[in-house]
Formats: structure tokens, sequence, C-alpha cells
């Protein structure tokens, strides 16, 4: 495959195992890098490159996952729209096992029939063509690389005078996320590795105040194994020689320094920044998406009025923390006992970018 | 999940495309992009392709590499 086979080159990823492993020979101490995406989260695991580096080098998982990041409420009140007999759901595939706090989508699902899992969210507008008599809500979970897209596919609604298509906004900011991890003080981290189709969105900037304001190296990594390698690389000889710590970006070949100016155009166009609340971060300023005024008649919270049930949390569930990186999913005591892909109780288990889900596929401790 | 093989642009149609990859096939939006070309390299993301693969910022990359490794051989 073009641009991907050469970026899985073995050899390659030695010699540069070995230049990172040099940086660090007299270097006391750890370092502790975050990412920031599931993909890279399971890219990590899959590809085993850890075991190639230094034990200097601890790689943790922040709250990358989308899925996962997402609250209960959120989670709880779309079972609830789903649940009344004139609304059908739209859905990425990963939503569906979420657990709410009584129920899933998938156990709705089961029963109602009327909860569709689509690939694209324009898939939505073609579904509500279809049932004229229904009012379609689509799911919109995902950080910058997905809020452009629904963004377009409301605009596309609005063009083609939808009246029953809505969405259900839950779209998330991933920058004010590292910040508030950093803010609080509860776990060390030395550098982040930037996701890199997030980046594709929102170019090199975002970042800056993160290496300029909390003096943490950034680097926007791609996902294959020489990437992440490069990636390391770049964020420990910032480490090491401590001159000055800046963002830098290994992902050149699709990350734009300016970011896609038309795509941020566009989710700028149709969604507001807000304060928004996310698992285990809890409500932080400035980091969601809610679908401005103009477009209120999209906006499926402010048409749709539904009771949702109170929120509860699995009490044994640690999510929120792994989300933080302060826990490991091998500190929960239901970790690949009670909790498993097949069966769930935490989100970080069902999302295929969820932290515990790649540790039970991959690491299994 | 982040799709992070380039698809090739292969058709285009209004602000519709084609790509391919090994023999498979998916209709996508163009809506995200300002100018494509067939041939071009696309990231895909949820049925959008969200940017085009910079060939010359790809080739740059494995060159330097490639010189490192020759330079460690030496």
């Amino acid at each position: 495959m073009k641009y991907i086979t050469e970026y899985r080159d073995k050899n390659l990823s030695g010699k540069i195992a070995e230049k990172i492993n040099g940086y660090l020979k007299g270097y006391k101490g750890k370092i502790s890098l975050m990412e920031v995406c599931g993909t890279h989260t399971h890219s990590i695991f899959r590809s085993g490159i850890m075991s190639l580096l230094s034990d200097k080098i601890e790689h943790l998982s922040g709250p990358g996952c989308p899925v996962c990041v997402t609250p209960n409420k959120f989670i709880d009140t779309a079972i609830a729209y789903s649940r009344l007999p004139d609304v059908i759901i739209t859905t990425f595939g990963d939503m569906i096992k979420v657990p709410g706090s009584s129920s899933s989508l998938e156990k709705e699902k089961a029963n109602s029939g009327k909860i569709k899992i689509i690939y694209s969210p324009l898939e939505s507008l073609e579904i509500a063509r279809a049932h004229p008599e229904q009012k379609v809500v689509f799911l919109g979970v995902g950080f910058e690389t997905t809020a452009p897209l629904v963004a377009s596919t409301i605009l596309r609604a609005k063009e083609e005078n939808f009246d029953n298509f809505f969405v259900l906004s839950g779209h998330k900011l991933i920058p004010p996320a590292m910040q508030s991890l950093l803010e609080s003080g509860e776990i060390k981290i030395d550098g982040f590795i930037c996701p890199g189709h997030v980046s594709a969105i929102i170019g090199e900037r975002p970042y800056k105040p993160i290496a300029d304001k909390y003096g943490i190296p950034s680097v926007i990594i791609g996902f294959e194994p020489i990437d992440i390698l490069e990636g390391i690389e770049m964020l420990i000889r910032q480490i090491v020689e401590k001159e000055k710590s800046e963002v830098e970006n290994q992902y050149k070949r699709v990350v734009r320094s300016e970011g896609n100016q038309k795509a941020l155009f566009l989710m700028n166009k149709v969604f507001e920044i807000k304060n928004s609340d996310w698992r285990g971060l809890g409500l932080l300023p400035n980091s969601g998406l809610y679908i401005k005024k103009a477009y209120s008649e999209f906006d499926a919270e402010k048409k749709i009025s539904v009771k949702v049930e109170k929120t509860k949390i699995h009490p044994e569930c640690i999510c929120g923390k792994v989300l933080c990186g302060t826990k490991k999913p091998y500190d929960c005591t239901l970790f690949s006992k009670s909790c498993t892909p097949e069966n769930p109780i935490g989100p970080c288990m069902v999302s295929s970018e969820g932290t515990c889900a790649a540790y039970y596929k991959f690491k299994k401790q | 999940m982040c799709l992070a093989i380039p698809m090739k642009l292969i058709k285009i149609e209004g602000n519709k495309g084609i790509v391919a990859l090994s023999g498979v096939k998916k209709e996508i939006s163009l809506d995200l992009l300002k100018e494509v070309e067939i041939g071009d390299y696309l990231i895909i993301h949820a049925g959008f392709a969200i940017e085009k693969l910079n060939e010359e910022e790809a080739k740059k990359t494995l060159a330097i590499w490639e010189e490192i490794g020759t330079l460690q051989k030496q």
C-alpha cells in the first residue's frame, strides 16, 4: 500500500529506537509521554514499539476516545429519545454498547429496532428522507475530526429543507482537555503525542499554550509505527535538551500548519464553543461544541423534549481515572473479570479506541 | 477510530468522489476540501475526505530517515 508499507519498516524502527535510547543513556529519572487519541493508543499497543524503547519512557493514554469521554447523561438522553415512538436514532457503531445509567442503545435496539448504525453522518439524511413521518436524531459524538462532517451534514439539511433531521451534539475539543490535565497537577506529563487527525483539522496553533504556558513539548504524530517512533524521537530530544518546549509536526504529509481551513470554517459556522461535561474530567470550560441559534431547527435538545433518568455510575468502574491517566486498567477490580469487551461495564472497555479494550486485547495483565 | 490509510481518488462527481484501496471502492464527500484532483491520496473519516496527502512531505520524511540509516552504517 502506497505511503503505508514504508512507515512499517522494521529496520528503520530499530534505528529510530536506537537513536531515542541513545539520548537517554545519561538521563536520570522517568519520562511520561501521553497520547490523547484512541487510534494512537491501539497503534502503540498493536505495533509493540514501546518494547524497543528504554524503560525510562512511560506511555500514558489520555482522554482521546470520544465514546469514552461522553458522560452517562448523553447516553441516557439518547436512550430516552430512542424510546419516543416517532424517533429514529442514527449513530456510529461504537456508541451502541456503551452502558448508560440503566440500559444501553444495544439493549434498546433489540427492543425497538429504531436505532440505526451508520458510517457517515450523511446517511442520516437518507434515512430522514425515507421516513418523513419520523424524527431522525443523529448522535454527534467525536472531536474536531468529526465535528466538521456533522456541520457539513447540518448545512446540507438546511439547504435541502429537512424538517425531520436533528443532532444531539456531544462534540468536544481536545486542547482544553489536555490543558485541564496539566492544571489538575494530578499526573506528571513530560510530553504530549498530539492526535494526527484532530490536528489535520485544527493545525498546530491550538497546542501552542501547552508548550508556551505549561512548558510541555507537544508533537503532532501520524499513526504508523515509524511515525510514532519519529514523533517520540522529537519529544525525547526536546525533553532531554531542555532548551525550549515547542509544538512540532511529525505528520506533515497530512497536517498543515494552519489545519484544514475549510473544515474549520464550516465547524465554526454551525457550532459555538461552550463548557462541556467530560467523563473523568468533569465540566471543562470552553471544551464543547453546541449548535448555534441560526441552526437550532436541527438541535435535538432544543426541538425534541424528553424526560431523562437520573444519572447513575457504576461504583467500581474507574474509567474516569483511566481517561485522566491517573489509574491503569488493571488497577480496576472489574477489569477482565466482570468487565470485558463482550460484556463491558465501562465505556473504556467498549470502544475500539478505549484504553481498557487495548489493555485487554494486547496486554492482559 | 481514525483511518490512517490514504485512499486514492479515482472519480469526481460534483462534491462527491470515489476513492479506492486494494480493490475496495467507496463513495465519499469532498465538501471539506478546497481543491482535489483525480490521483490524489485522501485521508477519509466517516465518509468525508478530511485532508489530502502531501506526497512531497511524505517523500521528504522517508528520505531523511534513509539518510540517517546510511550514516549509521558508515
